[in-house]
């Protein structure tokens, strides 16, 4: 059984087809790649997974369950987790800051009596698990540094903390390696490859970066104007002729 | 029919002067991203001068001039030149309570300048006011309403054309978005915001010399209440469509007077309703339009070049450095509490009482403002909430005020989470205008009824009692006041920084962020609404106790604007900055007392004046200055241990607790 089942997704704005009917299947633990051109509609692919948009129509499962219906936050806390084309960072936190506040939420804190009675502050395994986290994606130097200070590819690195905090079975990521230098990159896709081995993490990867998507990812699905014109595995994708004339153009 | 026409045609003037200030609202906000709900205040100058200059003898024409055509885009260009070019890339908030500091210190420059004397029958700019012209339908059109709807839609009309045909409003608006990516494209951004601020002043004197004939004196507040009433207008038009907006005007003036045409006389909700319409179509209207969901807010691309903003938490300091704060504080604080109960007269004792009661309040503004970042312009009605809630429990049920004031506040958590409901799809500006609509609703609907806060009469409270011992003396209140003070302020302090408080700072970051790691935002923000009111109810309460009696007057709306600008002035970010703002508002404005009437607005002045320096320093003035006090500090400990001991492993910074 699929750890996310997406069938028929289809998305409008106004006029613009974003999405005709499209359909994905994660399994757990598979790592996945989305590519393709600009405006094929991989963001709002996302979006609609994550709750953020309301598709038109088709549904998503995810461990079983039907999840169309719920907010965001309820599928975050099912186990889904994301980091954002554009980032999302909590601007006034630290990286320290932004994995416990994730863990905490995850572990069912954020209740007026806890703190009153003193028991809303992170406690030691907590702090552990957030060094854990901070030493997997090699932020332990500029834990306590507001975010806003750090450069680009250090906050890509936060965002991708926070999402691994959540401990999540599916982790989705929004070009990651977007802005980011040859070396950042290939860590990067070091933590991703450790992190599917030690917890058995699902990852989808929507990236331009194709060396990156192909050093992480065992299947590649290609999307174009909102239709999946290819899925199976990466080389095969990589050498089809009806992908590299959508994505490469037709003066092979 | 007639008797329709007979309320709706003289609606149409009404509803043009509601045109004119919503469009000057829209215009302004179109060009230079401010809601600039000082506009009323910058009218009312010009309405000012232009009257005194006709007072004196000067020529129609020239006073005109004088008044509107030069006094309006100086004004402007010093706005732009000395604030609102600091602020084009930042949040609303930062934008918004620079903009409430002139709502208050422009009216009390004007004063100090002017005197403050009564100014009645203001001129009119053409035809005489009161002169009928013409009949239209049985019903007399005087000068003034002529004059009005005339100039309205001429006016509009020309704004419309100007934006449509150049590519003066294309380049103010880009210059709004992004001004680094403007002047990437050749264009002088800082020009083009500089005469986006005269072009909207100068049209906010024209509306002020035009609309002074409207009422029976000159006065800022007149335009003020004009001006909020207008913000329905300009809602209609989604703050964006000038002629939208004029219809919104025109239709607000119309249904404003055929209900008050048609409502039976003499009920309350006839007599409140009237004046709380606009208020209400406000309220509504952000409720149920697109546009003023809180989407994806188009941000400057070019944002990232501006070095990053101070940071809002003060840093840890050295364990010495701390510990020196500590005592510090301890130490003033003391003092405070033995010059209140000992060393000062009666008065002053109950000044500083005041002070606290305040002090409680304003930790409401810091909990939704500072902590959720949230801009709420409503915390007074909550206040009132508490104090009415109390007051008709003890004058109806005998209750003791110390469990009146209790219940107040739980009432006051439960009004705030109502109001929060709608409040869940807005943000920024729309969610700050809820909130006022609000305000203006229980000012002038709510709070009349004799079940709440009895209009004009008010209610009776009565000092509390404590197991039967009185704490009606100023010393025993002062305690009270303290005592509750302090629990709300460790309440505050230890909601901040455990779970609750890291998930708002969080959604304050970024709600999308927070939501995609599992917060619920929704419940989040009901809980933020529903704290601070409970927080502001209790202190309303306090207050009423207090003063002995209260009427709804006592919580306008201009309390909660008032509110907000003095605790963001002074620091909305932390515990310390509502006490040092509620002290340091009830002392300034005995001292003030004191000085002769001409000054009397100075306090007013003061802090509008201090609201502008939020724009460089959002963390608060007073955080400021603690930070460079205690910066100077740790630099000359660090001198000291590096004299003392001059070894290398020399003790590196070790977070302390700061403030």
């Amino acid at each position: 059984m699929a750890l996310l089942e997406a069938v028929g997704i289809c998305k409008r704005f106004g006029g613009i087809v974003a999405l005709s009917p499209l359909s994905l299947a994660v399994a757990e633990g598979e790592a996945v790649g989305v590519v393709g051109p600009n405006g094929a509609g991989k963001t709002t692919l996302f979006n609609c997974l994550f709750g953020i948009l309301h598709p038109d129509a088709g549904t998503i499962t995810f461990d079983g369950e039907r999840i169309d219906g719920l907010p965001t936050f309820r599928r975050a806390r099912l186990g889904m987790a994301r980091t954002f084309q554009r980032l999302e960072l909590f601007t006034g936190m630290t990286p320290r800051q932004h994995v416990l506040v994730t863990e905490r939420v995850r572990a069912g804190h954020g209740h007026l009596w806890e703190d009153v009675v003193g028991l809303g502050r992170p406690g030691p395994e907590e702090q552990r698990m957030a060094d854990e986290v901070l030493e997997l994606v090699g932020l332990t130097d500029v834990a306590d540094v507001p975010v806003e200070a750090l450069a680009l590819g250090t906050g890509r690195l936060v965002e991708l903390a926070r999402a691994l905090a959540a401990r999540p079975r599916l982790l989705m990521l929004d070009e990651p390696s977007s802005g980011l230098d040859g070396g950042e990159t290939a860590s990067v896709v070091a933590i991703l490859t450790r992190v599917r081995r030690e917890r058995g993490t699902a990852v989808v990867l929507v990236e331009h970066d194709l060396d990156m998507v192909a050093a992480v990812v065992e299947r590649l699905v290609v999307l174009d104007f909102g239709r999946m014109i290819a899925d199976g595995p990466v080389d095969g994708v990589l050498a089809d002729t009806g992908v590299r004339r959508a994505y490469l153009g037709d003066a092979t | 029919m007639s008797q329709f026409l007979s309320y709706a045609l003289p609606g149409i003037p009404y509803g043009c002067a509601y045109a004119l200030m919503a469009v000057g609202l829209v215009l302004t906000y179109q060009a230079s991203g401010v809601f600039n709900l000082a506009f009323g205040a910058q009218a009312y100058v010009s309405a000012l001068v232009f009257y005194i200059a006709v007072h004196d003898h000067w020529p129609k024409w020239a006073a005109f001039v004088v008044a509107v055509v030069v006094l309006g885009p100086a004004l402007g260009l010093a706005l732009d030149r000395l604030l609102f070019r600091y602020t084009r890339t930042a949040p609303p908030l930062v934008k918004l309570v620079p903009a409430l500091g002139l709502l208050l210190a422009i009216p009390s420059i004007t004063q100090a300048i002017f005197g403050s004397a009564v100014r009645d029958s203001p001129p009119a700019l053409f035809l005489s006011p009161d002169h009928v012209y013409f009949h239209l339908a049985s019903l007399g059109v005087t000068g003034e309403e002529l004059a009005t709807t005339v100039v309205t839609v001429v006016v509009v009309a020309v704004l419309v054309l100007v934006f449509r045909s150049g590519t003066v409003g294309l380049r103010m608006r880009a210059v709004v978005e992004s001004p680094r990516l403007t002047e990437l494209a050749g264009i002088r951004a800082d020009r083009v915001g500089a005469f986006a601020w005269m072009l909207s002043s100068f049209f906010a004197g024209l509306a002020g010399v035009l609309l002074a004939t409207v009422y029976a004196d000159v006065s800022a507040s007149n335009f003020t209440a004009l001006l909020v009433a207008a913000i329905a207008a300009a809602a209609v038009g989604g703050f964006s469509s000038l002629p939208l907006t004029l219809v919104g005007g025109i239709g607000l003036g119309v249904a404003q007077e055929v209900i008050g045409g048609y409502l039976p006389s003499g009920t309350i909700l006839s007599s409140g309703l009237r004046p709380a319409f606009p208020f209400v179509v406000l309220a509504v209207l952000l409720v149920a339009r697109r546009t003023f969901r809180q989407g994806a807010t188009a941000t400057d691309p070019l944002a990232a070049c501006d070095p990053p903003p101070p940071s809002l938490r003060p840093p840890p300091r050295m364990a010495e450095v701390a510990l020196g704060t500590r005592a510090f504080t301890a130490l003033v604080a003391a003092v405070f509490v033995v010059t209140a109960l000992a060393l000062v007269p009666g008065n002053w004792e109950f000044t500083l009482t005041q002070g606290l009661v305040l002090a409680t309040i304003f930790l409401s503004v810091t909990v939704l403002t500072g902590m959720s970042g949230q801009i709420s312009l409503c915390q007074a009605a909550f206040a009132g909430v508490g104090a009415f809630c109390a007051g008709q429990l003890a004058m109806h049920f005998n209750m003791p005020v110390l469990a009146g004031t209790l219940l107040g506040g739980i009432l006051a958590a439960a009004v705030g989470a109502v109001v929060a409901l709608p409040t869940l799809r807005l943000g920024g500006i729309a969610l700050a205008l809820l909130t006022l609509s609000f305000a203006l609703v229980a000012d002038n609907v709510l709070f009349v009824y004799p079940w709440a806060g009895n209009g004009a009469s008010g209610v009776v409270i009565p000092r509390p009692t404590l197991f039967g011992a009185s704490l009606a003396g100023n010393g025993a209140f002062f305690g009270l006041a303290l005592v509750v003070l302090v629990l709300a302020g460790m309440a505050v302090g230890v909601i901040q920084r455990g779970s609750v408080g890291e998930q708002l700072a969080a959604f304050r970051g970024s709600e999308t962020g927070a939501r995609s790691i599992g917060v619920d935002v929704r419940r989040l923000r009901v809980t933020a609404f529903a704290l601070s009111a409970g927080l502001a109810g209790v202190g309303g309460a306090l207050y009423g106790s207090l003063q002995q009696s209260v009427s709804p007057n006592d919580f306008n709306y201009q309390f909660s604007l008032l509110f907000v600008v003095v605790v963001a002035t002074m620091g909305v970010y932390s515990v310390a900055g509502a006490v040092e703002a509620g002290i340091a508002y009830t002392v300034l404005q005995q001292a003030v007392d004191n000085l002769p009437s001409r000054y009397g607005s100075l306090l007013a002045m003061v802090f509008g004046l201090a609201a502008l320096s939020y724009v460089r320093h959002p963390e608060g003035v007073v955080a400021f200055v603690k930070r460079w006090v205690l910066d100077r500090a740790e630099q000359f400990a660090r001198f000291l241990q590096r004299n003392d001991a001059p070894d290398p492993s020399e003790a590196a910074a070790v977070p302390g607790g700061g403030r």
